[in-house]
């Protein structure tokens, strides 16, 4: 399937897009591109729209518009299940980890939607502590860290290339957070696309190849990971860190 | 012929036997309600018309069509699912997301109207449905007598109670429907036409109806009335059970089925409202019902 993906296109084209929920309109024109392979990271305060943008990606949003394309086609007129057969998958801020299902069906759960997808085994390897929680009964049960690497784990087998992160290392200790930050770069040397929405600045850098700098429903800025330096103060100035 | 407690042995498993098989369609329907809810959060007041539905349709095929029992047995579900199907997809998927209040009010009124139809058209007085030939006679047990079709019903209520609580429970298809009952959202997210399980599973919620009502045509009368009879004492039966659990379903209304016809034998008089007691005894102690996951 990577033979078809010609690098120099996005694999995610966003354009223009606007959404409600409700009567509240959150995105006002959110462009940007997300190419194969890359490690994307949407940055911004909160309520900036930057969750609402994956949600808007993934068909979760109340009412959108403009334009979503992956690898070429357009998606905003799908309805979620239809967007993620086409090999798109989301993990949210809140993990989403179903209370009535044992860990071992929470992983599974996801079906899969295109081949290619990780086995089971090569989960584990990434998050040896899953396995050992295999037996657990209640998926809710478990740690913190380990619901989000039960969370990122389950979307890895369903075959999909474009990964929505939605602040993953939200609420974990540091080492937790450096094992989801290899994590990341593990799944990037495998050729996942990720785009990550992180309030954790010092985080993102280890892993993102791009930013986008959201404020008030709209895209403000953009720079590559090598510009960092160069960026820092407006980057400051934008997040009030 | 032995007595226990002063009360011979005919009369009481006669009336164990009879509580049984109550307990049998409780379980049956008030399954088919607790997987309705899970999904749709709608309380399927048409339930008992479903029921009802089913037991017209046998009647219909055996005096029609020729076709017997056992044919009724597969074709009575699927005609009455598919009038489900029909019924969530123009009428119900619009309440989701409406207080229980909409649906509640908006089945009762299908089962009103569905009702009303058939008394005009059949009156009220019941008609009959022969035990099929195969299922004819009995057993003497020495200890009591044991009609065979009863016996037949009992054995085929709890298969088929215990194949479905396996397939919601134990399957992966159980495990969609269990996370889709919690994060629809999430779940379609996923890649799961969510909306379309929901109209399969009330489908198969009044299929179950239906096949209990195929079940209880040669014991009960075919009459329009009948599922109303039913219906509100399976409401109590879920709500003691606890609304939306499978296994609640199960264990109370076979347990319900029995208190009841034990209370035939030793209080006859409160035999018709002992399961209301109940009812109101658990919603002090336990809102959530004895099996309730929500609290």
């Amino acid at each position: 399937m990577s033979a078809m993906l010609d690098p120099r296109m996005p694999l995610l084209s966003v354009a223009d897009l606007e959404a409600w929920y409700g009567e509240s309109h959150i995105l006002h024109g959110v462009t940007f591109d997300v190419y194969p392979g890359e490690v994307v990271t949407l940055l911004g305060r909160n309520g900036a729209g930057k969750t609402t943008t994956l949600k808007s990606i993934m068909g979760i949003v109340g009412r959108r518009k403009g334009s979503v394309r992956f690898e070429g086609a357009e998606t905003i007129g799908l309805p979620s299940n239809a967007i993620a057969r086409l090999g798109v998958a989301f993990c949210p801020e809140e993990r989403g980890i179903f209370a009535s299902l044992n860990v071992e069906e929470n992983l599974l759960l996801p079906p899969q939607v295109k081949s290619g997808g990780l086995t089971v085994e090569q989960v584990f390897e990434l998050f040896p502590n899953l396995r050992e929680r295999l037996g657990s009964s209640q998926g809710t049960k478990l740690s913190g860290g380990e619901q989000q690497m039960l969370a990122i784990g389950r979307i890895l087998r369903t075959g999909a290339r474009l990964l929505l992160l939605d602040e993953p290392t939200e609420g974990l200790a540091p080492v937790i957070i450096q094992q989801i930050g290899k994590t990341i770069r593990a799944l990037k040397e495998k050729g996942f696309t990720i785009l990550l929405v992180e309030q954790n600045f010092r985080f993102a850098s280890t892993v993102a190849d791009r930013y986008y700098i959201m404020e008030h429903g709209c895209v403000v800025h953009r720079f590559a990971n090598s510009e960092l330096d160069a960026n820092l103060e407006k980057l400051h100035e934008y997040l009030g860190v | 012929m032995f007595e226990i407690f002063g009360i011979p042995s005919q009369a009481l498993f006669g009336q164990l036997l009879i509580g049984l098989i109550n307990g049998s369609f409780y379980a049956l329907l008030s399954l088919g309600l607790a997987v309705i809810f899970g999904m749709l959060n709608i309380i399927n007041f048409t339930h008992g018309a479903q029921y009802m539905l089913g037991a017209f349709i046998a009647f219909f095929l055996l005096h029609y069509a020729g076709l017997n029992y056992w044919a009724a047995l597969v074709i009575a579900p699927i005609v009455v699912g598919l009038t489900g199907i029909l019924v969530e997809r123009v009428l119900l998927q619009w309440l989701y997301k409406l207080d229980h209040l909409y649906g509640l009010l908006l089945t009762f009124g299908l089962a009103l109207i569905i009702e009303g139809v058939f008394r005009n058209f059949f009156g009220s007085s019941g008609l009959p449905y022969r035990v099929p030939d195969s299922l004819q006679g009995g057993q003497n047990l020495g200890f009591m007598f044991l009609p065979n079709y009863r016996a037949w019903v009992i054995v085929l209520s709890l298969i088929v109670c215990f194949a479905t609580w396996y397939l919601i429970e134990r399957t992966r298809l159980g495990a969609y429907l269990r996370a889709a009952t919690e994060n629809p959202t999430l779940v379609r997210a996923f890649g799961i036409n969510v909306p379309r399980m929901i109209t399969l599973t009330y489908g198969f919620g009044v299929g179950l109806a239906a096949l209990a009502g195929v079940m209880a045509a040669p014991i009960y009368n075919v009459s329009p009335q009948m599922g109303a009879d039913l219906i509100i004492v399976v409401f109590a039966v879920v709500v003691i059970g606890g609304m939306g659990s499978i296994m609640g379903a199960i264990v109370t209304g076979f347990g319900l089925g029995i208190i009841e016809g034990l209370t035939k034998v030793f209080f006859p008089e409160a035999s018709n409202t002992v399961i209301f007691v109940i009812m109101a005894i658990v919603l002090l102690i336990r809102p959530a019902g004895l099996f309730g996951r929500r609290t």
